[in-house]
């Protein structure tokens, strides 16, 4: 099950944490109380040209030392602190939330086109891969991952997320099959600029797993959203596609529509799916993802899960139900819901 | 020569129940190996010459044939096994190489039977193939990496990456490589058109082109093995795609070896060689002394073509698997056929058709992931064959990583073949594995065509399925998909090398 929702204002009008903890609760039905969580971009307008590395420590005491020292080595901390949570009732903390701020030294990654991407991946993907008792959730610029085990409210209340304010926002309730008890498994996945949140379950996480660990990339956390994460930042930032072929790329038409089509979109449609057939993602799901200028929506090629868009004024919203929109927006002015294999694609205003 | 050996016990009895007998005399007229001669008005049994081709049972009218293996025990001995005996007793009195058709004999365990799929239950639902499409459209071929994309000025995108000539197959499932020579051109005009009916491919094998198959050569992939037989130009251009055969499975390291009964004067035309001798293929090809001599044959054979046809290789399943694959996948090969040490044959030394190479499954399995581990996955497309028997096996072999699969034995059998493994006499009693007029006029292709191509629609109608149960709606989903298999019963180490998780994990 699992229940997801995302909100982007085109003009970056900001929107503190409230209403997105209202609509997210709207959807408790399609969660177990065992995770949620919220991501927003926006929120760090005073390190606004810094990494805001968002890290659970098991026991800060311990795993903080090594956590400094890997990021000293690969550029300055302006600025680290815990977290400010509020203990709540219903949430056992397993792990301490802490912030980093940081600006990574583009002169160790010569000859790159984003070197400073191309460290944070490379901090992040270390830092998650070895068994050092700390885990990165978020890593980009004035932005960050809000999660826990627990019933959205209290995840909510425990980071006292209506303190933030956010031009996008992603959120997601989830219904727990494994590992109820990690902090780190629930969505938002994170890594710099791409935030995810996956109501469903892919079917191709072993392919895609091993198309995307070819490049580089270390799948530590065994979750869609991290593989999804990755593949949409291989094909956007890497390989260069526009988004609205990436998620074509990721979701692809069939066949049977390639051969309907005139010859140069057939041209460019086969040669997605030669170049990413083991990037395809199949079985049931929707994703939600965003980067600072942009979110988007879209669903496996059958659509096996819902997703409702609706727009008011410079509120664009997707969700996985109608009812966490209105909880958000009573007045909303429209509502969809597009069919499968349409993308949505909301910008903000450059 | 004399030897003290004698006559073996006999490896079949066969006997007839007289009473059901009515003396038609089928048995007499259908046995090609000479089980069964009349003598007067009644008929004599030699069992002695029985291949177990079960011709004479299938068109007895009353059952009343029956056909029994081994009636005459050697002292049971767990080491001197009777095959071993007998191989002795074969070759004292010999001094030869011992020959012998078909695939392995050997009894070892098949990964593939220890491999189990998965499906979708609740946390994700399966797909219902009656009701949703799901794809099994294959191309075969180099694919690119990544694209060069224009956006032009008014929005148009153009793909400015050419991408090379790929081979489309509506069933991953192909007819593979057996040559007109070691089969005979029925079968192989029956293999034709059942490419032809179901969308998929055939191999030609290395005896060239028969002018009867010309119609059916836009399913045809033609091959050039060490021997070169038939090999021109026309022959090349004839051809959907070009198979460079490097090795083979049944016999890896050694060349072939088509015995001179078999070379017809058709056959003789076809391959270009004298009727009547021995078609022997040297074990290299002799203008590929390394692997920096691949690529200027791949590239010779495109340029003679125009390139506008894929170039596949295919190599025996050996140890350095992984690495003879990677290689290739940098010559400019479009596909690399691997062939499993249980792959078929026509006629292969035993000692090596039972004791030379790896399983398919585990040569599949490490190609895929070391072309992965090389950024050199997308340059070639993986094809599994040598015992690919059920449709259960192609799901597998393309979970563990390969595009496609050829099947030689089970296309055979789907023709009637009953693997009795006598290949190389050359009278094969069904028509197929002979040149004799009188046994090839036993197979009519219209017949023999429709039955393999019941088989590969049966196969492909339970992939679907297969795959609709997992949840996975096209192809590309399931391949190197090994998160959707389990292993049951294997070795912690094989499961290493396989990438699988044990059943439970």
């Amino acid at each position: 099950m699992c229940g997801i929702f995302g909100v982007m204002d085109r003009r970056r009008q900001m929107m503190d944490g409230s209403g997105i903890r209202q609509a997210l609760s709207m959807m408790n039905e399609r969660g177990s109380g065992e995770g949620a969580g919220y991501v927003a971009y926006g929120i760090y307008p005073e390190y606004q040209d810094c990494y805001a590395l968002h890290v659970f420590f098991d026991r800060a005491c311990e795993n903080k030392a090594a956590v400094d020292a890997t990021l000293e080595q690969w550029g300055v901390i302006e600025h680290d602190e815990a977290i400010p949570t509020c203990d709540q009732p219903n949430l056992r903390v397993n792990c301490t939330p802490w912030r980093y701020f940081f600006k990574p030294d583009a002169s160790l990654a010569p000859g790159s086109a984003s070197p400073e991407k191309d460290i944070i991946t490379d901090l992040v993907m270390q830092i998650n891969a070895s068994v050092n008792g700390a885990e990165v959730v978020s890593s980009g610029k004035n932005v960050g991952v809000f999660k826990a085990s627990g019933w959205p409210e209290d995840v909510a209340d425990y980071y006292r997320i209506e303190d933030y304010e956010g031009y996008i926002w992603l959120a997601h309730n989830r219904y727990a099959t494994a590992s109820p008890e990690l902090w780190g498994k629930p969505d938002p996945f994170n890594l710099h600029d791409w935030s995810v949140v996956e109501n469903g379950k892919i079917t191709t996480y072993g392919a895609n797993r091993r198309y995307i660990e070819s490049f580089g990339y270390n799948c530590s956390t065994g979750t869609d959203s991290e593989v999804i994460t990755y593949l949409i930042d291989l094909l956007v930032r890497k390989h260069g596609l526009d988004i609205d072929l990436a998620i074509r790329a990721l979701a692809p038409p069939y066949w049977e529509e390639i051969d309907r089509m005139p010859e140069a979109k057939q041209r460019l449609n086969q040669a997605l799916r030669f170049a990413y057939g083991s990037a395809t993602m199949n079985g049931p799901f929707t994703i939600v993802a965003a980067n600072p200028e942009m979110m988007v929506g879209f669903t496996d090629r059958g659509k096996l899960r819902p997703m409702v868009v609706g727009e008011c004024g410079d509120r664009l919203y997707i969700a996985s139900e109608e009812a966490a929109i209105r909880a958000m927006e009573p007045n909303v002015e429209s509502i969809t819901r597009p069919g499968a294999g349409t993308p949505v694609i909301g910008r903000v205003a450059p | 020569m004399n030897s003290n050996i004698g006559s073996m016990p006999l490896r079949y009895r066969i006997t007839i129940d007289r009473e059901q007998c009515m003396e038609c005399g089928r048995c007499v007229e259908n046995c090609s190996y000479g089980v069964f001669r009349w003598d007067g008005d009644r008929i004599l049994i030699n069992s002695r010459n029985c291949t177990a081709c079960h011709r004479c049972l299938t068109y007895c009218p009353r059952d009343a044939i029956m056909l029994e293996e081994h009636p005459c025990d050697y002292r049971s001995h767990p080491v001197w096994t009777r095959q071993v005996r007998e191989s002795i007793y074969n070759q004292a009195r010999t001094g030869k190489i011992i020959l012998a058709g078909m695939g392995s004999v050997a009894d070892l365990p098949i990964i593939f039977d220890h491999l189990m799929l998965d499906a979708c239950q609740v946390t994700t639902p399966p797909t219902d193939p009656l009701r949703e499409p799901v794809e099994l459209r294959t191309y075969l071929g180099k694919k690119p990496s990544k694209l060069d994309i224009v956006r032009k000025p008014d929005g148009d995108i153009e793909l400015s990456t050419k991408l090379t000539p790929n081979l489309m197959l509506e069933t991953p499932i192909m007819l593979g490589h057996m040559s007109y020579g070691a089969i005979s051109l029925n079968a192989q005009l029956a293999m034709a058109r059942a490419a032809k009916e179901t969308g998929t491919y055939m191999g030609t094998g290395e005896g060239g082109l028969h002018t009867d198959l010309y119609p059916y050569q836009d399913r045809m992939i033609v091959q050039i093995a060490s021997g070169r037989f038939g090999v021109n130009v026309d022959y090349l251009e004839r051809g959907a795609a070009i198979e460079l055969k490097l090795g083979q499975g049944a016999k890896p390291g050694i060349g072939g070896h088509l015995p001179g009964e078999k070379v017809s004067a058709h056959v003789s035309r076809t391959r270009m060689i004298p009727e009547g001798s021995d078609a022997i293929s040297p074990a290299p090809h002799h203008d590929v002394y390394g692997i920096e001599d691949l690529p200027q044959l791949v590239n010779s054979v495109k340029e003679a073509t125009g390139w506008k046809k894929p170039v596949f290789a295919k190599i025996a399943a050996v140890n350095n698997n992984a690495e003879n694959v990677a290689a290739i996948a940098r010559s400019g090969v479009d596909a690399v056929a691997i062939d499993g040490f249980r792959g078929g044959t026509g006629a292969a030394p035993r000692v090596f058709r039972d004791h030379v190479g790896i399983p398919i499954e585990v040569a599949i399995a490490t190609a895929d992931k070391e072309l992965r581990k090389q950024g050199l996955r997308n340059e070639v497309s993986l094809i599994a064959c040598g015992s690919i028997r059920e449709s259960a096996d192609v799901a597998k072999a393309i979970a563990l990583g390969a595009d496609a699969v050829y099947i030689g034995t089970a296309a055979l059998v789907a023709m009637g073949c009953r693997v009795c493994g006598n290949c190389y006499q050359g009278v094969c009693s069904w028509g197929i594995a002979t040149q004799r007029p009188n046994l090839v006029a036993r197979l009519d292709p219209d017949v023999a065509s429709k039955q393999v191509a019941n088989l590969i629609h049966a196969w492909t109608l339970e992939i679907t399925e297969l795959m609709g149960a997992a949840g996975i709606n096209s192809i590309e989903s399931l391949r190197g998909n090994r998160d959707r298999l389990r292993g049951y019963m294997l070795d912690e180490g094989l499961l290493e090398i396989l990438d699988v998780k044990s059943v439970g994990a």
